[in-house]
């Protein structure tokens, strides 16, 4: 009746391998399936789906600038920070209030460059001060505690952030003013583009060359890199760890302030649960890049967003189900999950896994 | 050389060190004078890397002063040490693995703002290590051990220190790399930087040095040149593998 113990461990190993095998074969044969038949149909032109890959490169970008605060808090401290979907969010609504008084100003669409600037900048050092904040009053404290501890911290700074913003501005929706600048198409390169998904498009690329030069070249940059790897011999070269970690919240709540606006720009509302998504689209997209790399999280955002916009209608439309678009979150969370299976470290990740103790 | 007519530039006074509630160093004495090579012996968890954790601000003392240059440092944070003259070459090399090898060498000169002076140094450390220089803009992770060695050394000397600590160089490494290591401090010191290197290896390390402290279970239990050491009794049952 009992098998050797060797015996068995190799039959459950066979079984598990096999599960995932399947389980591989059956997500391809669905995803071919439906998008066979798709395209077969011929329902949709190309047009649509160059409209489907534009929004899904706009949308992406957004989740790209929120995930590298993801991902940089992870490559320097290991642990995932929940609460920067908040970060996201805190920007995304005080820059509602600038945009607002400004739009009331008439200088909303009386000189839109700059009013956009302003909020811009007002979101990003809103969302900058509310990382810092966290780090300072939530994760600091915690910074000798296993990883789990600031994990669970975290998802209690987020909850504390929305109810906070609940209670300070209601819980009702806000609505972005309408930007006429912004209203509207372009034609770029023979492709009809809205004009805010190029603004979206170019300030995302903008920001995250600007990341990538500060973390690559600069001498802050290379220190954070240094701490992220070694925070003992960081120390050792003179490095001032509190301060490397404060710059990566820092610099995490920029790209989610930016990203604030942009989001608002497209989506037009923004009320206290307004990070929540976002945030956790974000995070996925992190995971998808390769969690802890920078470029994996840029990559890994455009890729998220653009298999959420089109993957809906390309593979769910062909298996004959009704309104595909709005099954793009289950797409979205479909792909965290066989990442998780498939391949955990991501895309572009397998150096920090390996080398975290 | 050691010369009793000089200021130590480095001194530890009485040192005593716990970790929690466990006495690790006791009554350490230690002086390093200008240009010499000093080696600290002694076996598993007799302290050496206490000693040297202490000197770098690491772990506070519980009792002792340090003096580097005849001003106080104990109790200062790890950034202020490093930044008055004393840096490490650490168990293992523990290079920045995912950084370019002049990314890790910039990172040496970190609190430095005279660049010139920074490319000055590089060009003094190309020199000591032609193959660092091939390897500039390869990951640090990829080289061999030897070369991890030759950057791990480069980096600690880019903040030109007044004394450079080594922790443990030939831990790991080939004996024919021991042995060049061991060239090489010899070489950095006649460049005119004082060594305080903690080993295992009494032999090779006595070999170099110009003085030597024995630590035994966190006191020091034998001072002197390395000569001597090299030949006194104790040592030589102890330390050097004579039965």
């Amino acid at each position: 009746m009992q098998r050797a113990l060797p015996q068995q461990i190799s039959d459950r190993f066979n079984f598990a391998a096999g599960v995932i095998w399947a389980l591989r074969v059956i997500v391809a044969a669905i995803v071919v399936w439906g998008a066979v038949s798709t395209l077969t149909s011929g329902f949709y032109s190309a047009s649509q789906w160059r409209d489907l890959f534009i929004f899904g490169l706009a949308q992406g970008g957004v989740y790209a600038l929120i995930a590298l605060g993801y991902t940089m808090v992870y490559g320097i401290l290991g642990f995932i920070n929940f609460a920067h979907g908040e970060v996201f969010m805190s920007g995304m609504m005080i820059g509602y209030f600038v945009a607002d008084y400004l739009n009331e100003a008439g200088m909303w669409n009386g000189n839109p460059v700059l009013a956009l600037l302003i909020v811009l900048v007002v979101s990003m050092l809103t969302s900058t001060g509310v990382a810092v904040l966290v780090e300072r009053i939530a994760y600091r404290p915690l910074r000798e505690s296993p990883r789990i501890v600031p994990l669970i911290t975290s998802i209690g700074a987020s909850f504390f952030i929305q109810y906070a913003f609940r209670g300070l501005f209601g819980a009702g929706v806000k609505s972005y003013p309408r930007m006429e600048a912004l209203q509207g198409a372009i034609t770029v390169l023979g492709v009809r583009i809205l004009k805010v998904h190029v603004l979206v498009i170019v300030a995302v690329f903008i920001m995250m060359g600007l990341l990538y030069w500060f973390v690559e070249k600069t001498r802050m940059g290379k220190a954070i890199r240094a701490v992220a790897e070694d925070k003992e011999i960081a120390a050792l070269m003179g490095v001032d760890i509190d301060r490397a970690i404060v710059m990566t919240f820092a610099i995490g709540g920029m790209m989610a302030g930016a990203a604030g606006l942009l989001y608002a720009l497209v989506f037009n509302q923004v009320f206290f649960f307004s990070g929540f998504l976002p945030g956790i689209k974000a995070f996925t997209a992190a995971v998808l890049g390769g969690i802890g790399n920078i470029v994996g999280a840029m990559l890994g955002g455009i890729v998220l967003g653009i298999v959420e916009s089109v993957g809906p209608i390309l593979i769910l439309s062909g298996l004959g189900i009704p309104a595909p678009h709005q099954l793009k979150d289950v797409v979205a969370f479909t792909v965290l999950v066989l990442v998780l299976i498939f391949r955990p470290k991501g895309l572009l990740g397998e150096r920090l896994a390996e080398e975290r103790d | 050389m050691s010369g009793n007519n000089h200021h130590p530039v480095l001194q530890l006074k009485n040192i005593n060190t716990h970790y929690g509630p466990i006495h690790i160093l006791r009554n350490i004495n230690i002086e390093i004078y200008p240009g010499e090579i000093v080696c600290l012996l002694g076996g598993n968890a007799s302290g050496k890397t206490t000693t040297l954790r202490t000197i770098l601000g690491m772990v506070r003392p519980s009792a002792g002063e340090i003096y580097l240059d005849g001003e106080r440092v104990d109790g200062l944070p790890t950034t202020e040490i490093v930044k008055r003259g004393i840096s490490m070459v650490p168990e293992n090399r523990r290079l920045f693995k995912r950084m370019t090898v002049l990314e890790n060498l910039e990172m040496g000169a970190f609190l430095r703002h005279d660049q010139d002076g920074i490319r000055e140094d590089l060009e003094r450390i190309f020199e000591l290590f032609p193959r660092v220089k091939e390897r500039l803009h390869q990951k640090a992770g990829t080289l061999s051990g030897g070369e991890q060695q030759m950057v791990a050394i480069g980096r600690a000397l880019m903040s030109r220190p007044k004394v450079l600590l080594m922790d443990e160089p030939s831990m790991g490494l080939a004996p024919v790399l021991v042995e060049q290591t061991f060239e090489i401090i010899q070489q950095i010191n006649q460049h005119g930087t004082t060594i305080f290197v903690v080993e295992q290896n009494a032999n090779m390390a006595l070999s170099i040095a110009h003085r030597g402290y024995v630590l035994q279970t966190g006191r020091i239990v034998l001072a002197d040149t390395a000569q001597n050491l090299l030949h006194n009794e104790m040592m030589r049952q102890a330390y050097l593998g004579e039965m």
